[in-house]
């Protein structure tokens, strides 16, 4: 059903459609980087497609990515993107659903941000950015939202080792409370 | 009369309003920084809001959730698919069967597996009286909240009933890590069917007692109606699902629009606010309840014998006899136990309605035991998200209303 969506998305933003596919009754759209915003915009103000629910924003850390059953080429290695960038979507009108993805390096891990497309994003992108370390151009609020200031490093990366302790050291320095650093 | 003023001020421990010269008795003009939370006894789970409030009005507020950050995806990661359960009993923790039967879902799908039809009823009733735990426990809280104790003592004593049935089934009372992949730990008890029964029926003459005492109560109303209001184009937009977006008027309900397990086979209706404030989404959790228990007496008389499990090795364990007796069995057992469940390599989002709407697990599987990733898409995290929108412009009495209304779950927004 969702085929539709994939078929009308190809057709008019071609350019912007590196690759579709579909897994278990979901469609995925690989957007280039450069063109998420404005394909995000098309599908959300097109009558036909009216995807006005969000439904989440996560991202996949490639870096383990070795399944078993397929040819070690099918894994990660270091010329791939490192990072995917998911984002669903939702109509309610249609009641079909999308999956975007975006390929991100470790080297410039930057996504456009979509929070003022869906606000719903908002803190969705800052936990991915908490998480994971992938940065939204264009957020209105880029902190941490999960982890405090002080934290160190992004705790679902997979080369953060799951047993690491940090102690939490408090530092003035860092801008924690927004609201404290616009009233002094 | 400067005597009487220092004997007044004596008695009352402070200077009396006429005895205050002009320029003391204003109030100061500029805005104040107030920290609400994060421990707050009229916040639900830890959140801690910095408010800008102008006297008591709300000008500017950043929510801060995380402090109940327990790193549920990267010990999933680290999790076998079977020990992922128990972290998932403590997302939502007044509704953990739900969370289980999500969890359950996703992997299923990944591995294409379709559980009995008795397994399917026994997953729709716990979801249902899960949903009931849910409603009766942000219902009563929010009420005690506003000064209504007796509503909330009654709803206790409701979800301490339904409590204990489910304790009856999976042998914990509050995170059961009942649902298993493929299935479920174990069959219904034998009077499960009476025990239910009775419990619903001393349930609906609670609700409607709590109703008459709330509905038209002037204080609760004055609390609730118009307060934290919403449209529907600002719900979808913020991706506000469940009992918030329905009390917005948005028409969604997964169980009847996405239908999973045996839900297209039951009757029910989906309730619809019109105002989308706090009074609406109250209603629309009332209603819900008396859904659900209309859900519920349909699964007991529809519900059909059989297993509760499938018979496929990928997922089931072998029959403990076999496992003590038979090398092949032991080995069985031990890979399954060690190894986990392996599931084929590939990725799916699968959602279910939970207590708060919406929820989902993102899970992507490499082909070992493990999940490669696991997300899990909290409504709790998404509706906290609109909390700071609901509260501008309100009194510092209205976040009362708001919070309890929003059921934010810690343990499931933060994750």
């Amino acid at each position: 059903m969702a085929q539709k969506v994939l078929d009308a998305l190809t057709a008019t933003h071609g350019h912007a459609v590196e690759r579709t596919e579909s897994t278990y009754g979901d469609e995925i759209a690989w957007i280039k980087r450069d063109q998420l915003v404005a394909v995000a915009q098309w599908l959300r103000d097109d009558p036909a497609m009216a995807f006005d629910s969000p439904v989440f924003v996560t991202c996949i850390d490639r870096l383990d990515w070795q399944p078993i059953g397929v040819p070690p080429s099918e894994g990660w290695n270091e010329s791939k993107p490192r990072f995917e960038v998911v984002y669903q979507l939702r109509s309610s009108v249609h009641r079909t659903r999308i999956r975007l993805k975006i390929a991100v390096t470790e080297q410039d891990p930057r996504v456009p941000s979509l929070a003022e497309i869906w606000p719903a994003f908002n803190w969705q992108e800052r936990e991915t950015f908490d998480m994971y370390g992938v940065r939204f151009d264009g957020h209105p609020d880029l902190r941490r939202i999960y982890m405090y200031e002080e934290f160190v490093g992004y705790p679902l990366r997979k080369d953060y080792p799951k047993e690491k302790r940090q102690p939490l050291v408090r530092r003035d320095d860092l801008p924690i409370n927004p609201i404290k650093r616009e009233n002094p | 009369m400067a005597t009487e003023a220092t004997l007044k001020q004596l008695v009352l421990g402070r200077k009396d309003v006429q005895d205050l010269s002009d320029t003391e008795q204003e109030l100061p003009p500029d805005l104040m920084t107030v920290n609400m939370g994060p421990s707050h006894p009229a916040m639900h789970g830890t959140v801690r809001i910095v408010l800008t409030v102008d006297g008591e009005r709300i000008v500017k507020s950043d929510v801060q959730p995380g402090y109940l950050h327990r790193c549920f995806e990267k010990e999933s990661e680290h999790a076998t698919y079977t020990q992922v359960f128990p972290y998932t009993d403590r997302l939502n923790y007044v509704s953990p069967m739900i969370n289980n039967v999500g969890w359950a879902m996703a992997i299923e799908k990944l591995m294409q597996i379709k559980p009995t039809p008795r397994c399917e009823y026994v997953r729709v009733i716990v979801s249902e009286m899960s949903r009931l735990t849910d409603h009766l426990t942000c219902v009563g809280a929010s009420a005690m909240e506003l000064g209504a104790f007796t509503a909330f003592l009654y709803f206790l004593k409701c979800r301490e009933w339904l409590y204990e049935l489910l304790e009856k089934v999976s042998g914990a009372r509050l995170t059961h890590s009942y649902l298993r992949i493929g299935g479920v730990a174990k069959d219904l008890p034998d009077d499960f069917d009476a025990d239910l029964t009775k419990c619903l029926d001393q349930i609906v003459p609670v609700i409607a007692e709590v109703e008459v005492m709330l509905n038209n109560n002037k204080i609760f109303r004055d609390r609730m109606a118009g307060v934290g209001a919403m449209t529907k184009a600002e719900a979808l937009a913020t991706g506000c699902v469940g009992p918030i977006a329905r009390a917005c008027g948005v028409d969604y309900d997964v169980r009847r629009d996405h239908p999973y397990s045996i839900y297209p086979e039951v009757e029910f209706d989906v309730p619809l606010g019109t105002h989308g404030d706090c009074y609406d989404r109250y209603l629309v959790r009332v209603e819900e309840m008396k859904q659900s228990i209309r859900i519920l007496r349909q699964c007991l008389k529809q519900i059909p014998p059989g297993p509760v499990m499938v018979d496929d090795p990928r997922v089931s364990l072998p029959p403990k006899r076999d496992t003590y007796n038979t090398i092949e069995s032991m080995i069985r057992h031990f890979k399954h136990i060690m190894d986990g469940i392996r599931v084929p390599p590939g990725e799916v989002y699968v959602f279910v309605e939970g207590g708060n709407g919406e929820l989902g697990f993102y899970v992507v599987a490499d082909g070992t035991g493990r999940p490669y990733k696991a997300y899990c898409r909290s409504p709790s995290f998404v509706h906290l998200s609109t909390a700071s929108q609901l509260i501008h412009g309100h009194l510092i009495a209205d976040i009362v209303p708001i919070f309890g209304m929003i059921n934010m779950i810690g343990g499931e927004c933060d994750k």
